[in-house]
């Protein structure tokens, strides 16, 4: 085993950690906020609307993200409106390209992974919420939300462990996130094996951190659930502050 | 008793596509009104106890509540209520009580109770919060405030939301079927919390299978067939012989199967 090579690999990689942490994040923050309007329109009464939904949802889950991201990459600058418009400058730059394209992609699967939520609220407390005057803002903040997300959130945490992942993608678009620099270092030294086992390794530390504060959050969510003799003190209130 | 009805209802009609289930219904309820509604599943008793705080929108009819009337609309998508705000109002001053409790999965008890004060009525939260504690109090669980529903016996879960519909102090409180879903040996504690309301003057109207409760608390009964209230009165000519032969006949079946069970 050669350390020196392995520990030299580790940090060329961490240095492009936070380059792919910045495209999962970004691209589930915006896919997420994108999921909630898909969502919305795929559960409204408008046709439109809800068939539009429907087609969204089916051309971006259907289709390969790799396809998607090269066309958005190499695709958007063939048209002269769009590189003669404002946002030209930024849809120059493949990291921007490459969050586009997660997060179009992540927002078509989230929105199923809502609507699965939405289905799960039982329709008895949507009734005893309209009963107590509860209606439009108020009804869902209060009560659909937090029940179709507690439901959703199992889901939804498989879809942010594959996102982290699917940034691996990038590298195809020039974007130097860890995936990409292990492929640049292994044409620099020809020793695959050791950079992408290095690559794997740095994925599952990522992915096995955010999943633990997944299932923290579903198990201060679950609470409902567990026993009352099991309800102690979550670890999340350390971070988060003792509930009321 | 006061000039104004706490409760109104003219008129009702209701069909589900060509089955018309509620076929003119019409009532008042006072001032401490406890009304049984008493039927054969079917009859459309739970359906018009629905159509009164618009969970089901009659075709045709008026709901007036303390005088004030629900204003509709008919518009292409069918009939509703004119007024969203109109209509939050006054669901906020009817309350609800469920056969399946329906209480708020995510929130323990006390959250419950607290939720419709607190988010609709938006008074002080530390008030509500007292007054939570004592109504829960009142219906004998104050010692499971802090536990979800999942965790409660049924009987306790109906007591609860009982409680959630006192918090808001309404003019009226809509009991459908409260004990239908209960285990038989629970049904005596969700009663007993009715009981006391009753003697405190609260205006009830309750469908129900409980024909105790039916002679013994409420001060009217209705008995509904085919969509009509076939025949009404208090509890004492309704049960000494003057109902309909319909109704003779309905009470008779019910004691016979009460001796079988």
């Amino acid at each position: 085993m050669d350390f020196p090579f392995l520990l030299s690999t580790m940090k060329s990689l961490l240095a492009a950690t936070p380059t792919t942490l910045g495209l999962f994040s970004l691209s589930i923050f915006f896919g997420g906020l994108l999921a909630l309007l898909i969502v919305t329109m795929r559960v409204s009464n408008n046709i439109v609307a809800r068939n539009f939904a429907k087609g969204y949802i089916f051309v971006f889950r259907g289709s390969p993200l790799l396809i998607q991201m090269f066309l958005v990459f190499y695709g958007l600058g063939q048209f002269g409106v769009i590189r003669h418009s404002i946002v030209w400058p930024a849809l120059r730059e493949p990291f921007v390209c490459a969050v586009l394209s997660l997060a179009l992609c992540t927002g078509g699967y989230s929105a199923e992974i809502f609507r699965s939520g939405l289905r799960a609220v039982p329709p008895g407390e949507i009734e005893a919420a309209r009963a107590a005057g509860m209606s439009g803002f108020l009804l869902l903040r209060r009560i659909i939300a937090p029940i179709a997300f507690r439901h959703a959130l199992p889901a939804y945490s498989t879809e942010i462990v594959l996102m982290v992942k699917s940034t691996a993608l990038a590298s195809l678009v020039t974007v130097w996130e860890i995936t990409g620099v292990a492929q640049r270092l292994i044409s620099q030294t020809y020793r695959t094996m050791e950079v992408f086992m290095c690559a794997a390794a740095l994925y599952l530390i990522l992915n096995f951190l955010i999943l633990q504060v997944l299932a923290l959050i579903e198990h201060r969510l679950n609470r409902h659930n567990l026993r009352p003799a099991e309800r102690k003190p979550s670890v999340m209130s350390a971070f988060f502050g003792a509930r009321p | 008793m006061s000039a104004t009805p706490r409760l109104s209802v003219r008129n009702i009609r209701k069909s589900f596509g060509t089955h018309e289930v509620l076929r003119g219904i019409s009532l008042d309820a006072h001032d401490g009104d406890v009304i049984s509604v008493l039927g054969a599943s079917g009859s459309g008793k739970s359906t018009f106890l629905r159509c009164i705080n618009l969970l089901e929108t009659a075709d045709d009819g008026d709901i007036v509540v303390n005088g004030e009337e629900i204003a509709m609309k008919t518009t292409p998508r069918g009939r509703g209520a004119a007024s969203r705000k109109q209509l939050d109002r006054i669901r906020s001053e009817l309350g609800m009580v469920f056969q399946s409790f329906n209480l708020w999965s995510h929130m323990t008890i006390l959250e419950n109770i607290i939720e419709g004060p607190v988010q609709v009525q938006k008074r002080p939260r530390a008030d509500c919060v007292a007054e939570a504690e004592a109504l829960l109090e009142k219906v004998g669980i104050a010692d499971r405030k802090d536990y979800y529903p999942a965790h409660l016996s049924g009987g306790q879960k109906q007591r609860a939301a009982i409680a959630r519909s006192l918090a808001m102090h309404p003019k009226v409180i809509l009991f459908d079927e409260p004990t239908s879903a209960l285990d038989p040996e629970l049904v005596g504690e969700v009663l007993h919390v009715m009981r006391d309301l009753a003697a405190e003057k609260m205006t009830m109207l309750v469908v129900t299978h409980e024909m105790g409760f039916a002679r013994n608390v409420s001060n009217r009964v209705i008995f509904m067939r085919d969509g009509q209230i076939d025949c009404d009165g208090p509890p004492q000519d309704m049960f000494g012989g003057k109902g309909s032969p319909h109704f003779r006949q309905f009470i008779r079946h019910m004691e016979t199967e009460h001796h079988a069970a």
